[in-house]
């Protein structure tokens, strides 16, 4: 049966198809339908869960396949730095069961903190990478690197982007490998990586790579597309399609599906059969290096950019030297739409009081990174999950008492659970006195409402013991702990104000569920009376249904954006704003 | 260039653009084609631009669409219409549901949103506007604004109406598929 599946659901579809009996993953985006699609599947067949953070899902996954599962976790880029101690260390202990590692990177930064090339981390590791190129590709190769993992006794990569990721094509559905969970084996040699077992492992490992590499010559995942001319590409994953369209059969391919590692042979032979060869790889001369390692002529990023995504067009002007076909372009500029905070969102009241007390926000990975959008800038730096606690314990301890009267660190339910609380440690055990802001939201947001450890929810729905945020933070040594309603904008500035101003750690839960959540049923509309008196405080919050008329200075809400929310309603001082029906 | 059929879905995150887009793939794959659908999940679609690529036809290789390449551009907002022009191929045909929604840079007036984008528009290509909004109210629901644009875009193409009514019935949930069903066909009967 013919279906058409999203990349992400087809790796899925192919895991499924493996018969993978664990899966254990954080969400991130272009990765997070992975996991997701997982939990469609047969509670009985195959355990899904969301990890508290990669590390955890990685290190669960090497001991499932330790204990004779077929495991997967999946991630995005910055995931698996997360993820990376946890996976060094089991390339050397091997698989029982297979293991497999999906990684979707992010060229173009659709939804991403930096654009790292994930290729350098199966050379770093000594694990071989798969790369595909559409959904067929997905599925296929998720299936076989369940097989190659228990073959060479290592765990495998597949490496995805978000336009494989979130590309639909036609798949071919199969049926169910129903393979049971092989018995366990204790083995000290293999299983305790301490310096006399992973000194033997590391030999070991550097034979695998060997054999992989004769694998690798022969693979039916290797591809050469002979089409009698003169020029050679050779490509990977989603730029394999790019240039397919931009090139069709006037030039030879040669389509890795393996990046890792690879045959010297392969290449050696591809190339002296052209006379000129392109390495066409977005992101990082990552192919294109290691053809100049061999000595081997080849053109790459002297013509290709390192950064964003490639495009056919692109391809065409620097082989072909073709223009794109004729378009009409404005002649006028025309404005950018940045990603807003949602109309009725719960950060929207956090931000517009920070903003308001003129405070440092140290910021986080989430929906409320968009506090550093116009107009609420609230945030001054953004860096990982998990930096905004730590980030600004070493800017309280390099700028002292006064500056950190002024800070606060925000971090979502979800962030906070991943690696907030290592840091909130940090700050109790070395006697630092920041405010953190909680912002529990109910669900992790950015990724598209995943459950997670403070939802009383598992990634099936079910019921299960939920975090408590408060007892967590008494226990981890806060003293001064409290929950506020971010809408609420009089209490919350009180609190803010009192907590920032102590000279202990402290924190406040800012507690309002997330405006998409379909509990959440915000009714009717605001309206705009003629109360108002143009002051525009209203404008502060950056809501998304509130404008003003740059001539007259009317301000007016747009039925279709706004929620109801009411938050404009509490901001207004002449009581101008309504909520209608 | 490859002989596919290109169609883009541009708007606003939150306006339904994705289920339009898998509307369209869905039909698609009933006529027996090779298909690519391009989105993007993620922070775009809090309120930012969102692109969506529909491609077609005997075998489809890259699943994005370039300048110059669309056969039809489906355009959810004036301004996200505007942005999209130079995506249109010579002779292409641009549909556009005439709704403003205004971006953050012009709700703080750092921008301007560009003055009569629709007579701009209608003087540089083939173009069908429509108060979508409108339509998707008369069908009895606002948020059907998607599946009258597609329903508007079907007539656009090959495929025929009873296909593009099954589709509508097995891609949108059940307790929508009234209110879809009479969206999808003031789209289909509109008279620009």
């Amino acid at each position: 049966m013919k279906k058409l599946l999203l990349g992400n659901a087809a790796v899925a579809q192919g895991a499924y198809e493996a018969g993978v009996h664990f899966v254990s993953s954080y969400p991130g985006t272009p990765s997070t339908e992975i996991t997701e699609c997982m939990a469609t599947y047969p509670a009985d067949e195959v355990f899904v869960e969301w990890a508290p953070n990669e590390k955890v899902a990685a290190e669960a996954v090497v001991g499932a396949a330790i204990a004779g599962g077929r495991a997967m976790s999946c991630c995005k880029h910055v995931g698996l730095n997360v993820m990376a101690d946890a996976i060094f260390t089991d390339s050397y202990i091997g698989v029982s069961g297979g293991a497999v590692f999906c990684v979707a990177d992010d060229p173009g930064m659709h939804s991403s903190q930096n654009e790292q090339d994930s290729r350098h981390y199966a050379r770093a590791a000594k694990m071989p990478m798969l790369e595909p190129a559409d959904s067929s590709e997905c599925l296929n190769y998720t299936k076989l690197a369940f097989d190659l993992s228990e073959q060479f006794d290592t765990p495998v990569f597949v490496r995805l982007s978000t336009r494989v990721s979130h590309s639909q094509s036609l798949v071919e559905i199969g049926e169910r490998d129903n393979r049971s969970v092989k018995a366990y084996e204790k083995n000290i040699p293999k299983h305790v990586m301490m310096p006399a077992m992973a000194r033997g492992r590391h030999v070991l490992v550097e034979e695998r790579t060997r054999k992989l590499m004769e694998y690798a010559a022969t693979s039916p995942l290797n591809i050469r597309e002979d089409n009698g001319a003169k020029i050679g590409v050779i490509t990977a994953g989603i730029a394999y399609e790019y240039a397919k369209e931009a090139l069709g059969d006037k030039v030879n391919y040669l389509k890795l599906g393996m990046v890792w590692p690879l045959s010297e042979t392969l290449i050696r032979d591809f190339v002296a059969s052209c006379e000129k060869v392109y390495v066409i790889e977005e992101l990082d001369p990552f192919i294109e290096n290691e053809c100049r390692a061999m000595g081997l002529d080849v053109c790459g990023k002297e013509l290709f950019t390192l950064l964003g995504e490639y495009t056919p067009a692109m391809i065409a002007k620097a082989v072909l030297g073709q223009d794109a076909p004729a378009h009409t372009t404005p002649a006028e500029a025309i404005p950018n739409r940045p990603p807003v905070l949602c109309p009725g969102c719960p950060h929207r009241g956090t931000f517009y009081v920070l903003k308001k007390l003129g405070l440092t926000v140290s910021g986080d990975i989430g929906c409320y990174t968009l506090g550093a959008v116009a107009p609420l800038t609230s945030v001054d730096t953004t860096i990982c999950m998990g930096a905004s606690i730590s980030a600004a314990h070493g800017m309280a301890k390099v700028q002292g008492t006064e500056f950190n009267k002024k800070l606060v660190s925000v971090i979502g339910d979800s962030t906070f659970m991943h690696s907030g609380m290592t840091g909130l440690v940090d700050i109790v055990y070395n006697k630092g006195a920041n405010t953190v802001i909680i912002l529990d939201n109910s669900i992790t947001g950015m990724t598209g409402h995943q459950d997670n450890p403070t939802t009383g929810k598992t990634i099936r729905g079910e019921a299960t013991k939920q975090v408590d945020l408060i007892q967590l933070c008494r226990a981890l040594g806060v003293e001064h702990v409290c929950v506020c309603d971010p809408f609420d904008i009089k209490a919350f500035e009180a609190v803010v104000r009192e907590e920032t101003a102590r000279d202990e750690v402290s924190v406040i839960i800012a507690q309002r569920p997330c405006a998409l959540l379909k509990s959440v049923k915000y009714e009717g509309h605001c309206e705009i009376t003629e109360a108002c008196r143009k002051c525009k405080l209203c404008m502060k919050l950056g809501c998304p249904a509130i404008s003003v008329d740059k001539e007259t200075g009317t301000v007016r809400i747009d039925a279709t954006q706004c929620n109801g929310c009411g938050l404009c309603v509490g901001v207004c001082p002449f009581g101008a704003i309504v909520k209608v029906d | 260039m490859s002989n596919t059929t290109n169609i883009m879905i541009v708007g606003v995150g939150g306006q339904g653009t994705l289920l339009a887009s898998r509307i369209l793939g869905n039909a698609v794959i009933r006529e027996g084609y090779d298909v690519k659908v391009s989105e993007v999940h993620g922070m775009s679609q809090r309120g930012g631009s969102v692109v969506t690529y529909v491609k077609y036809g005997e075998k489809v290789h890259s699943p994005i669409i370039d300048q110059g390449e669309a056969d039809i551009i489906l355009a959810f907002e004036l301004l996200e219409a505007y942005r999209a022009l130079p995506y249109l191929k010579t002779g292409g045909r641009l549909i556009v549901n005439d709704q403003q929604i205004n971006p953050m840079p012009v709700i703080t007036g750092a921008a301007d949103y560009p003055a009569d984008i629709l007579g701009k528009l209608d003087a540089a290509v083939d173009l069908t506007a429509v108060d979508a909004l409108a339509l998707a109210k008369q069908a009895g629901s606002i948020k059907a604004v998607n599946v009258v644009l597609i329903g508007l875009m079907a007539k656009s193409t090959s495929i025929p109406y009873e296909s593009w009514i099954e589709t509508v019935k097995t891609t949108v949930p059940p307790k929508f598929l009234e209110i879809n069903l009479k969206a999808f066909d003031l789209g289909y009967h509109h008279q620009s």
